[in-house]
């Protein structure tokens, strides 16, 4: 096969004679960062749950380091909900240590608990992890104690300690001020770097999209029906790369002269 | 002026405020009780406080002529075994069959609807068939407290789990917990202070269900003894023993609330530190 880490080979999906995606082929190499954009109701989240393993495509192939995806959440995805990510009864340090006390020996299958030195070396990790995402001091407090910055620095620290092949987001950043949001944006892009991550990230904040990933998607539909809207589904129909030495401005206005673009869309993030 | 939604009594206004009920009923008693006694000393409707002391007296502290028994303890003990295992009996089941319902949908799809009909049948026209079953005996009490809370409880946990956010149970399969894990680190440790606030609420109906079951056939019991001295008109014994059984259930509710809020300091900090 290629290089690529995740290919959608004519992937469709319907809803009975709804027909939300349609012939997607798609191929993203390991360490890329995709932003998914797109009206609301145009097939992102139903994008995203297809990867995450809770939908099934109705026709075609997801394909993850070259095999059918597991059709069911596993560790080789991360995922970040805007809400409800972190598990309000355990402290940010028990929040981190979760992954790692599932995947231990006896203890772990019959309690879901480490104990001894396993406990230990999780507790270690999930501190290491806890000072990079900058929630060090603020371990032993539960997730109700915690910002809502936090609490999403918290939901990414879990996720990135399983190590997984691809981190899903979706609207990571959306319930949080526009302060705080720049500052996780400076957050995600080093962890990015850093920790050569594959990314998605669903976001309605176009100007998000172009400032963080390394490409570009907007789904929208291409083919329309206006007596049968549900006829045809949503693609990629615009696929950008991303370079960050050049100024976003530009390519934005690029994409303004695109057709098809949500223009309202465009405007907001400018 | 302000609104009146608006005005707030101060500490001690809500203390004097909350106890001014009680001293008003208190007096409205004794009033009552004393014009009763003036007209006719032997009038036991409403007995003098001093008949309450030497009744308390002779319940509580000195052993039975008949029996040789303290008799408002025996009572006291009795009930109370039979309310534990009644409530911890139904907690149990709530807590498997809620949690079960509510995670395993080929759990659910069976035993939700039985668990529905269950606890539509009214418990205490089933009593006569606990007699007959369990016989007179300790086990049909318990069975007959089982039989009318278990199934509010397990319908209250079941609501609880599903109402739990689906991003939690997919977070926690991302990082690789399976069915058995997800239930006991996710979903259990979420679930038990709700169990709590549910015994709470039941509290009360097992307490009616114990008290009939005892009204009906037992030999001591808080509910037996009042059954027993209403032959006599004895108010100077039913009023304290309703007071102590009611002081018996404040004190539980008490204590739940309390350890919940030890147990789960997480739970009550989400709420905002509204549970009353």
């Amino acid at each position: 096969m290629t290089d690529s880490i995740i290919e959608f080979n004519n992937v469709w999906k319907e809803y009975g004679d709804n027909v939300v995606l349609e012939r997607l082929n798609l191929s993203v190499k390991a360490g890329e960062f995709v932003s998914i954009v797109g009206a609301s109701g145009c097939g992102k989240t139903t994008f995203l749950n297809l990867l995450l393993g809770t939908e099934q495509a109705t026709r075609g192939e997801i394909l993850l380091d070259g095999q059918p995806l597991n059709p069911e959440p596993g560790i080789e995805r991360g995922i970040v909900f805007q809400r409800y990510s972190v598990f309000p009864h355990l402290t940010a340090l028990e929040n981190c240590m979760l992954g790692d006390e599932f995947a231990g020996s006896l203890t772990s299958l019959l309690l879901g608990r480490l104990a001894g030195k396993a406990k230990a070396a999780a507790r270690e990790r999930a501190m290491g992890m806890l000072e990079k995402v900058g929630l060090a001091n603020a371990a032993n407090r539960y997730p109700s104690e915690l910002s809502g910055g936090m609490q999403q620095r918290l939901a990414i620290a879990q996720a990135l300690l399983k190590q997984p092949r691809i981190l899903l987001l979706d609207e990571p950043f959306g319930a949080l001020d526009p302060g705080i949001r720049k500052d996780m944006h400076g957050l995600i892009g080093e962890l990015w770097q850093e920790q050569q991550l594959t990314v998605f990230m669903i976001t309605h904040d176009l100007s998000e999209g172009f400032h963080l990933g390394s490409r570009l998607w907007v789904f929208d539909k291409l083919r329309h029906d206006p007596q049968a809207p549900e006829r045809f589904g949503a693609q990629v129909t615009f696929d950008i790369p991303l370079h960050h030495e050049h100024s976003s401005a530009a390519q934005m206005d690029q994409l303004a002269t695109l057709p098809g673009t949500p223009k309202a869309a465009v405007l907001a993030a400018s | 002026m302000t609104r009146i939604i608006n005005r707030q009594p101060n500490r001690y206004g809500r203390i004097v405020l909350g106890i001014l009920p009680f001293i008003i009923l208190l007096l409205f008693y004794l009033s009552a009780s004393d014009a009763r006694l003036a007209e006719n000393p032997n009038d036991k409707l409403l007995p003098a406080f001093s008949s309450f002391a030497e009744a308390i007296e002779r319940m509580a502290f000195e052993p039975s002529k008949r029996t040789g028994e303290y008799l408002l303890w025996q009572d006291t003990f009795a009930s109370l075994q039979r309310l534990a295992m009644g409530v911890g009996i139904s907690a149990l089941i709530g807590l498997l069959i809620g949690i079960g319902n509510g995670m395993v949908p080929y759990m659910r799809s069976p035993l939700s609807p039985l668990v529905t009909a269950l606890s539509l049948i009214p418990p205490m026209a089933i009593l006569p068939i606990l007699f007959i079953v369990f016989g007179l005996g300790e086990v049909s009490k318990v069975v007959l407290i089982v039989i009318g809370i278990s199934p509010i409880i397990v319908r209250d946990l079941q609501l609880r789990t599903d109402a739990l956010p689906n991003e939690q149970l997919l977070k926690a399969q991302t990082l690789g917990g399976n069915s058995w894990q997800i239930i006991v680190r996710v979903v259990l440790p979420q679930i038990m202070p709700r169990l709590i606030e549910a015994i709470r609420l039941t509290l009360g109906s097992a307490w009616l269900f114990l008290i009939a079951a005892e009204a009906i056939a037992a030999t001591e019991g808080l509910g037996y003894r009042i059954f027993l001295v209403r032959r006599y008109l004895s108010m100077d014994v039913i009023l304290p023993y309703v007071l102590w059984i009611t002081a018996l259930a404040f004190a539980m509710d008490w204590s739940l609330k309390r350890l919940s809020l030890l147990a789960f300091p997480w739970y009550h900090a989400s709420k905002g530190g509204r549970d009353d």
